[in-house]
């Protein structure tokens, strides 16, 4: 065997090693990390609730960044250090409970103290009552389009079915039999109000999509044959943009929609501006 | 110490062996196993009744045939039986491991076709539209196709090369030679789990030219899309194969995993308590018993997709579905019931990918650092937790699935747990390393490079298992760089750490250790370069799957980030190619290897490389020690065979008190 050879470029390729694990994992991905923030980052912020979503992420970026190199400063070290050479023999050091029980103790504290704070997070984001003034509005995914509901004037969403539809003339399928539904505008954009609680109810026609708007924090699955409802509280006017993140079929890349966030008074305007959906045109 | 005597005779002074036709009173069959210790023997007995097994004293045997000398006394095999339809472990599990590197090399390929696509998107592949001319328009991909590449690649990776190498692959080769058995407990079963992957991969490859392509609805195939067929090109007769396909592999599986469990439970040397076993069976054992429970879930739920989609059931499919311009029949299934099935299953999956290459990672880390693996019994501990929690997080990869709130929390909770036993071993292979004597072989440099893979791969997992944060990152680039460091990349380096360690094992031939290192540095740089990038990617919203990153205002800053991957990639790919010419090389031209090349203490080493049909010679190993007795002081040599009778001191607590005889 080539065992001799091997020893004595063990302490170069430990060296080398060490330094790749320094150079590149360590000083690379943090570096890396920094160069990225003003380039490939988090969206600008534009919602109530994305503010604690971001503050996690940042204390979980540090906690993490922190074993991170921590780690590898230490694997770094072992292999530069430990290399083969000479004839110094390995250490036969196999057990000691005290340092099992601190990586033991430490990562279950730093991850119990982690487990609350999304907790509460979490809890203050979905496990709240609704806010009383919050805009009820229904967004229906489809291949490959999002599309909104307003309820209109009478604040009463009309009854739909799957049979009614027509993509040209009733592309949510309205219920005509239905007085509420006489007056529902349905729109291929969703606009909303600045700093107004809204209520989104997400459906879907035959697949599963994905309502996601980056700068809103908000990722929630529409699901064909449930109806599920997500929260937030826009808080920039501007135009944004509702992606879908799950798989949905050939048009998935393409599945965009418009978001437009103004102001109550705009807001009122453009609704007063729509037609109903079921009416004659 | 006494000479332990190593074989028997009878009277007459012929030798009593595995195979030899003996009477001992009325008994009359041919010897099973001989333990020459303690003077006794089993003769295998053909009843009416079926086949018997009973023990008896030596010193009552009367040899009526020897068995010819030689280490294949008895089994001269004819080509077929020998290499084809084996039912030798060794023969197995190389056959598992070659036809596993050879889809690696399928998947690898369409892993480079997703990168052409979203490096430069819209560019014209004369090249690669002439190779596959069903997947490319005017010289551009097509967007059918592209999602028929994202999800054969995944499907690929992880059922058709990781699982069937780390538990296909090295679980069969190295159970029985590692515990002191002469092969599995069920051989002809295990030459079925083989010959089941075979037909698999034929079905699902064959998707790839039916009417419509391969299935497109990525290797999750989430309901209601994989379940109609007029949802997406993909979702035609593909996703019929694709479910077919993964049935038959897991019926396979399930074969190997029955036989893993009992084989090492059953059939371990003398001496060979569980808390001796090398952690390499540690991490099979617990990966056989996730795959044993788990994988019939994903077999049920294939199945009800497939009546879903053929007989007109409606498990996944609620009522009112709208689609192509007419309402379906289907009523009353929820399409979340697949996803909570799918996780239960993908979920434990991963750890079927992780626990194997965790415990041949540990391995190769105290033979080749020469230092006993620290915290044995935390290391063992930790891994059956890590098996136990696997089965409580499925729903992690589905806070936004619309599933109550609270039951996001709990899944939180079970999720960060798990970091807990991952700490432990991480803790545990650097002080290993402390003090260690490195020699830096190939596959010591893989087994490092895990290390850091797994550690820059499960600290992102930290992100994901918050609920709040994952609303964010759930689907982005985000989840697809962790999974690939934690799940893919890890276990990869796993699978190459095994296989430099191993090969010599397996062929009797080393491999080229220059082009080992060269392979090392390209591809654990080329990973890093492909993937620690993407976290980026995943930070500025790039969601999953998309065929064309441009079209949003958020992603339009990700051009030259995706450019610089794609490039990584290729290089990640070509310094592949290093591997698979080593590889062949090594087979037919490398140097011969010795018993024992890497001075490693545990059983398979024991005896040539590679092992002969039965793999011991004429008696079974005895074991006397655990499998890290590296550089022990006052030793002669700094390794301690676990075959080694002789009593040496034992530092700590790690191993068992030596059983002396």
């Amino acid at each position: 065997m080539t065992k001799a050879p091997q020893q004595v470029d063990a302490r170069r390729t430990g060296l080398l090693l060490g330094l790749v694990i320094l150079g590149m994992v360590v000083v690379g991905g943090v570096g890396l990390t920094l160069f990225a923030r003003g380039r490939w980052w988090l969206p600008p912020l534009a919602s109530v609730h994305g503010g604690m979503i971001d503050r996690l992420f940042y204390s979980t970026l540090i906690i993490t960044g922190i074993v991170f190199v921590l780690v590898h400063v230490l694997l770094a070290l072992f292999v530069w250090r430990f290399a083969a050479h000479g004839d110094r023999k390995a250490a036969h050091w196999h057990d000691d409970r005290r340092l099992e029980l601190t990586w033991t103790i430490i990562p279950t504290i730093a991850l119990a103290i982690m487990v609350s704070m999304s907790g509460v997070v979490w809890a203050r984001i979905h496990l709240v009552p609704a806010a009383a003034d919050a805009m009820v509005v229904d967004v229906r995914g489809e291949q490959f389009a999002w599309r909104a509901r307003y309820p209109g004037p009478d604040g009463v969403f009309g009854r739909v079915g799957p049979r009614f539809i027509d993509p040209r003339t009733n592309p949510w399928g309205l219920d005509a039999a239905d007085p509420a539904a006489a007056d529902d505008i349905v729109t291929s954009e969703l606009r909303l109000v600045v700093d107004r609680p809204v209520r989104v109810r997400l459906t879907a026609t035959s697949v599963i999509h994905s309502f996601f708007i980056p700068e809103f924090r908000v990722k929630q699955d529409t699901v064909p044959g449930v109806t599920i409802e997500t929260r937030f509280t826009p808080t920039r006017e501007g135009v944004f943009e509702i992606a879908c993140a799950e798989l949905c079929g050939i048009g998935h890349y393409a599945m965009r929609g418009r978001v437009v966030v103004q102001s109550q008074q705009a807001f009122d305007e453009w609704l007063a501006q729509q037609r109903p959906a079921l009416a004659p045109r | 110490m006494a000479q332990v005597s190593t074989e028997l005779r009878d009277g007459q002074g012929r030798l009593i062996a595995p195979g030899a036709r003996v009477r001992s009173g009325d008994l009359e069959g041919t010897v099973g196993r001989v333990d020459p210790e303690y003077g006794v023997l089993t003769i295998l007995v053909e009843a009416r009744t079926g086949k018997n097994e009973r023990m008896v004293r030596a010193s009552t045997v009367e040899v009526l045939e020897e068995v010819p000398a030689g280490p294949e006394h008895a089994h001269e095999e004819r080509f077929i039986r020998k290499y084809i339809f084996s039912l030798d472990h060794k023969t197995i599990g190389i056959q598992y491991m070659l036809t596993s590197l050879f889809m690696a090399l399928v998947g690898g390929t369409l892993a480079m076709l997703i990168r052409m696509q979203l490096g430069w998107p819209g560019t014209r592949w004369e090249v690669a539209a002439w190779l596959f001319p069903g997947g490319f328009a005017a010289g551009q991909m097509k967007p059918d196709f592209y999602l028929a590449v994202v999800t054969m690649h995944g499907t690929i990776m992880i059922f058709f090369v990781l699982t069937t190498i780390l538990s296909g692959g090295f679980g069969n080769f190295l159970i029985p030679l590692q515990i002191g058995a002469r092969d599995m407990a069920f051989p002809w079963m295990n030459m079925m789990s083989y010959w089941l992957v075979v037909p698999a991969i034929v079905v699902l490859m064959a998707s790839f030219f039916v009417t419509g392509g391969a299935a497109g609805g990525g290797w999750t195939a989430y309901p209601p899309l994989s379940a109609i067929p007029a949802a997406a090109p993909g979702s035609g007769l593909g996703q019929t194969l694709w479910l077919v396909a993964l049935a038959i592999l897991i019926i396979a599986l399930l074969f190997g995993s029955l036989n893993y469990i009992t084989t090492i439970l059953q059939m371990r040397a003398k001496g060979m308590s569980m808390m001796r076993l090398p952690l390499t069976i540690w991490g099979l054992f617990v990966t056989a018993i996730l795959m044993l429970l788990s994988f019939p879930v994903l077999f049920a739920a294939a199945v009800m997709l497939l009546f879903d989609r053929l007989a007109g059931t409606s498990f996944f499919l609620p009522e009112g579905i709208y689609v192509a311009g007419r309402v379906l029949d289907h009523t009353g299934g929820n399409p979340l019931l697949w996803q909570h099935l799918f996780w239960f299953l993908g979920h434990p999956e991963v750890y079927v990918l992780i626990l194997p290459a965790m415990g041949l990672v540990s391995d190769i880390m105290a033979t080749h650092g020469r230092k006993p693996i620290f915290g044995y019994r935390f290391m063992v501990g930790s891994i059956a937790a890590i098996g136990i929690l696997s089965f409580l997080v499925w729903a992690h990869h589905m806070y936004t699935s619309g599933m109550h709130p609270l039951v996001a929390m709990a899944f939180m909770t079970t999720t960060l747990a798990i970091a807990v036993p991952s700490a432990i071993k991480t803790f545990n292979w650097l002080a290993t390393l402390w003090r260690a004597r490195i020699e830096f072989t190939t596959s010591m440099l893989f087994a490092i490079g895990f290390v850091s893979l797994f550690v820059t791969g499960g600290l992102t997992g930290i992100f994901l298992a918050q609920p709040p944060v994952d609303t964010y990152m759930h689907d982005t680039y985000f989840v697809v760089a962790h999974f690939h460091f934690v799940m893919a990349s890890a276990a990869l380096f796993g699978v190459f750490a095994g296989t430099y360690h191993w090969f010599p094992k397996m062929f009797g031939r080393m491999m080229n250790e220059r082009l080992g290192k060269i392979h090392f540095w390209l591809t654990f740089v080329g990973i890093y370069a492909t993937f620690f990038p993407m976290h980026f990617a995943g930070f500025a919203g790039m969601m999953r799957r998309i065929y064309e990153t441009q079209l949003y205002q958020h992603l339009q800053s990700l051009g030259p980030l995706n450019a610089f991957i794609s490039l990584a990639a290729f290089g990640l790919g070509a310094a592949q190619l290093i591997f698979a010419y080593n590889f062949v090389m090594s087979l037919r031209w490398g140097p011969r290897a010795e018993r024992n090349p890497w001075r490693a203490t545990t059983l398979e080493w024991e005896t040539p490389s590679p092992p002969p049909h039965g793999n011991f010679g004429p008696t079974e190993p005895r074991v006397y020690r655990w499998a890290y007795d590296y550089s022990v002081p006052g030793a002669a040599d700094d390794y301690v065979p676990q075959t080694s009778p002789t009593l040496a001191p034992v530092a700590g607590g790690g191993g068992e008190e030596p059983v002396t005889s």
